[in-house]
C-alpha cells in the first residue's frame, strides 16, 4: 500500500518535472509560430497573445515567400543535411564495425583519437577549413558545407555507434561467416539493421545542429544560389530595423521539414527499442 | 569424407596462451565431444577448426587437406552457435537456405534440401515465421536445419544446449543423437555437461588448460581415467580422492574411489563415520559422510535407504575399484 503510494508519488514528480521541461522547451517555438501569424504593431502590444481577427496577419509569409528565393534556400538546406547525415551514418558505422569487430595494432588509439573530435569544436579550425576551401576552389557550393558537417558529426556517430556494435552478437556474425557472407554483407545485412535504433539517434543528434548552423553557410557558402534557410532568414535582421513579421514566418517554416525528419528517424527508434520485446 | 587432423596447434592472444599443443584425430563419420572447465579452451579449438580464428601455430587438416588458410564458408563445415545466431530478419527457410543461396546453388535445389531438413527436424509448419515468433527450442531446431542444409564433411556444435531448459535439453540431445545415425557424418561437440558428453560421444576428448587430458570412448574415460583431473572432471557425483599415505599406500599420492563403489553398512566395514548430508533421489541415495579414517567422502547407493544425518555407518570400498594416482597426478595401474 504505501510502496504504491509512493511509486505514484514518484511517477506524478517525474511527470511534473517533464511536464515542465516540456513548457519551457516548447514555449520559444510557441512564441515563434503564434508571432509570425500577426501583424507588426500586435507583435509588439501583446507578444503572448494568439492572433485574433483583428491581429491576424500573413504579411510575415507574404514577404518571405517574395523577398529572396526562400525555396531554394530550402532545397539547400535539405540536400546539406540529408546529404550530410547520410555520409555520417555511413562513414561513422564503417569505422565504428572496424573498430569494435577488428583485432589490429592500435585498435584503441584509433577509437581514442576518432572520439577525440567530440571535446574539441569544429569551429576552432574555420580559418584553416577556409583556406582549405579557397585553396580546392569549394568556397560557395553545398559540398564545402557538406564536407564540415560531415567531419562535425564522425566523431559521435563513431563512438556511439561502436559502443552499440559490440552488443551485436559474435555468433551471428560468425555464422554470416560460415555461410559464406562477405564482411560487407555482414555488415550491411545482419549488423546495420540490428543497431537501427543507435543510427536514428545518432541521425537526430547530427541533423538538429546541421539544419541550424550559421556559422559556416556565412563563411563557406554565402552566396545567393547556397543559402541555407538560417542564413537566408537574415536577410530581414538588419542593424537598425528588424523585420519580425518576415523572420518569425521563416522560422516557422524552417521547423517543419526538421519535424518530419525528426519524426521519421524516431519511429526507427521506438521500432528498434520494441522490436525484442514485443512478439 | 569428414575426417580431420590437428597437429600441435597453438593458440595465443596477446601474451596469454590458450591452446598449448593440442594433437587430435577424428575419423570419418565419428561424434567426438571436447569437454572441459570454462576457459579450458575448447570453444577456441572449435573456432579454429571452423576458421573463425587462426592458429598460431599448427595445422588444421580437413579430408586431408590443408584448411589453414581457407575461408570458413570453404572449408566444408557447418556450426550450431549456443546463441542459435539465426538472422533476425529472414524467414525460417531463408535462414536454412542461405548458405546455399551464398554458394550459388539453383532455387530448386535449395528449396528440395530446406525441405528436406524441415522434414527430418518436423519444422514445416514454421519455414514462413521468423526466428523472434519460435520458441527456444524451435530456434535451436533450424540452427541444426541450416547447419544440415549445407551438408558439411564436419558438423561443428558449440554448446547447442546450454541454453535450453532440462526437458527440452533432453528430447534435443536424442534428436541430435539419432541425426548423427542416420546422416552418419562427423561431428564435432563443444560441451561443459559431462552428462551431454557421455550420451553422445564415441569419442570425448577431455581438455583442461589449453591441453589434452584424455581421448577415450566415455567408458573408458569413467573406467580408466589417466589422471586426478579426468578422474574428478567424468562422473557425478565427482569421485573421492583420498591422501595415499591414509590407506597406507606409499607408491600412490592420491586414490580415487568413485561414490558407487562404495558400499555402506550400519554394522561393520572399513571405515567409520557419520552421516553429514543426505540426498534422496528416488533411484539414488547419495550420502556424505565424515570419517575417521579417510575424511569426508561421497557414497552413491542405488534405490531407496533410510539413514539420516548423525547416523553412525562403515563404508567399504568394492575390492578392485580403486584407482591409484602417482605424484604427478598421473594414474599409477588401475587395479581392476
Amino acid at each position: 500500500m504505501s510502496k504504491a503510494r509512493a511509486s505514484f508519488g514518484r511517477s506524478a514528480g517525474v511527470h511534473i518535472a517533464l511536464i515542465a521541461y516540456t513548457l519551457v522547451a516548447l514555449f520559444p517555438v510557441f512564441l515563434t509560430i503564434v508571432n509570425s501569424f500577426k501583424s507588426r504593431n500586435a507583435i509588439f502590444r501583446e507578444p503572448l497573445a494568439i492572433p485574433t481577427p483583428e491581429t491576424f496577419s500573413l504579411i510575415g509569409y507574404e514577404t518571405v515567400l517574395k523577398q529572396g528565393d526562400f525555396v531554394g534556400y530550402f532545397q539547400n538546406s535539405t540536400i546539406v543535411t540529408v546529404v550530410s547525415i547520410a555520409l555520417v551514418l555511413l562513414f561513422g558505422a564503417m569505422a565504428a564495425f572496424a573498430l569494435s569487430e577488428y583485432r589490429f595494432r592500435g585498435n584503441a588509439m584509433m577509437g581514442l583519437y576518432l572520439a577525440l573530435g567530440i571535446m574539441i569544436p569544429i569551429r576552432l579550425g574555420t580559418v584553416a577549413i577556409l583556406q582549405g576551401m579557397v585553396a580546392t576552389g569549394l568556397v560557395n557550393t553545398l559540398t564545402a558545407l557538406i564536407l564540415v558537417y560531415t567531419a562535425q558529426g564522425l566523431p559521435l556517430a563513431v563512438f556511439i555507434l561502436s559502443e552499440f556494435m559490440r552488443t551485436v552478437s559474435d555468433d551471428l556474425k560468425n555464422a554470416g561467416r560460415i555461410d559464406g557472407l562477405s564482411e560487407y554483407a555482414i555488415f550491411f545485412r545482419l549488423v546495420l539493421p540490428l543497431v537501427r535504433p543507435a543510427m536514428a539517434t545518432v541521425a537526430v543528434f547530427t541533423m538538429i545542429p546541421i539544419w541550424n548552423d550559421l556559422w559556416f553557410p556565412l563563411i563557406l557558402a554565402p552566396a545567393e544560389t547556397t543559402k541555407t534557410v538560417t542564413l537566408g532568414s537574415q536577410i530581414f535582421i538588419g542593424q537598425f530595423v528588424t523585420n519580425w513579421n518576415a523572420v518569425l514566418s521563416a522560422l516557422s517554416l524552417a521547423i517543419f521539414p526538421v519535424l518530419v525528419l525528426y519524426v521519421i528517424f524516431s519511429r526507427q527508434l521506438i521500432r528498434g527499442i520494441t522490436a525484442g520485446a514485443v512478439k | 569424407m569428414g575426417s580431420l587432423q590437428l597437429k600441435s596447434i597453438h593458440k595465443a592472444f596477446g601474451g596469454h596462451e590458450v591452446l598449448k599443443g593440442i594433437d587430435l584425430e577424428v575419423k570419418d563419420g565419428e561424434f567426438v565431444i571436447f569437454v572441459g572447465p570454462s576457459g579450458c579452451g575448447k570453444s577456441t579449438l572449435l573456432r579454429t577448426i571452423a576458421g573463425l580464428e587462426d592458429a598460431t601455430s599448427g595445422s588444421v587438416q580437413i579430408d586431408g587437406e590443408e584448411v589453414g588458410h581457407v575461408a570458413p564458408a570453404k572449408r566444408g563445415i557447418a556450426m550450431v552457435f549456443q546463441s542459435y545466431a539465426l538472422y533476425p530478419h529472414l524467414t525460417v527457410k531463408d535462414n536454412m537456405g542461405l548458405g546455399l543461396k551464398q554458394a550459388g546453388a539453383p532455387k530448386k535445389e535449395i528449396d528440395e534440401k530446406v525441405s528436406k531438413a524441415a522434414g527430418m527436424l518436423s519444422l514445416e509448419p514454421y519455414l514462413a515465421r521468423r526466428p523472434a515468433e519460435l520458441s527456444g527450442g524451435q530456434r535451436q531446431r533450424v540452427a541444426i536445419g541450416r547447419a544440415i542444409v549445407r551438408e558439411p564433411k564436419l558438423f561443428l556444435f558449440d554448446e547447442p544446449l546450454s541454453n535450453l531448459d532440462a526437458a527440452l535439453r533432453v528430447n534435443t540431445r536424442l534428436e541430435i543423437a539419432r541425426l548423427h545415425r542416420s546422416l552418419k557424418a562427423t561431428m564435432i561437440y563443444v560441451t561443459h555437461d559431462q552428462v551431454e558428453a557421455m550420451t553422445l560421444a564415441d569419442k570425448i576428448v577431455v581438455l583442461n588448460a589449453g591441453r589434452v587430458e584424455q581421448v577415450g570412448s566415455p567408458m573408458e574415460l569413467y573406467n580408466r581415467p589417466a589422471n586426478v583431473f579426468v578422474g574428478g572432471f567424468i562422473g557425478s557425483p565427482q569421485m573421492n580422492f583420498i591422501e595415499g599415505e591414509r590407506l597406507g599406500d606409499a607408491q600412490a599420492k592420491t586414490i580415487g574411489i568413485r561414490p558407487e563403489h562404495i558400499g555402506l553398512s550400519r554394522e561393520s566395514g572399513e571405515w567409520k563415520g557419520k552421516v553429514i548430508h543426505v540426498e534422496h533421489l528416488g533411484a539414488d541415495t547419495i550420502v556424505y559422510l565424515d570419517t575417521e579414517n579417510v575424511g569426508t567422502i561421497t557414497v552413491r547407493l542405488f534405490g531407496e535407504h533410510r539413514y539420516a544425518e548423525d547416523n553412525i555407518v562403515y563404508a567399504t570400498p568394492v575390492i578392485g575399484s580403486m584407482h591409484r594416482f602417482g605424484t604427478d597426478d598421473r594414474v599409477i595401474n588401475s587395479d581392476r
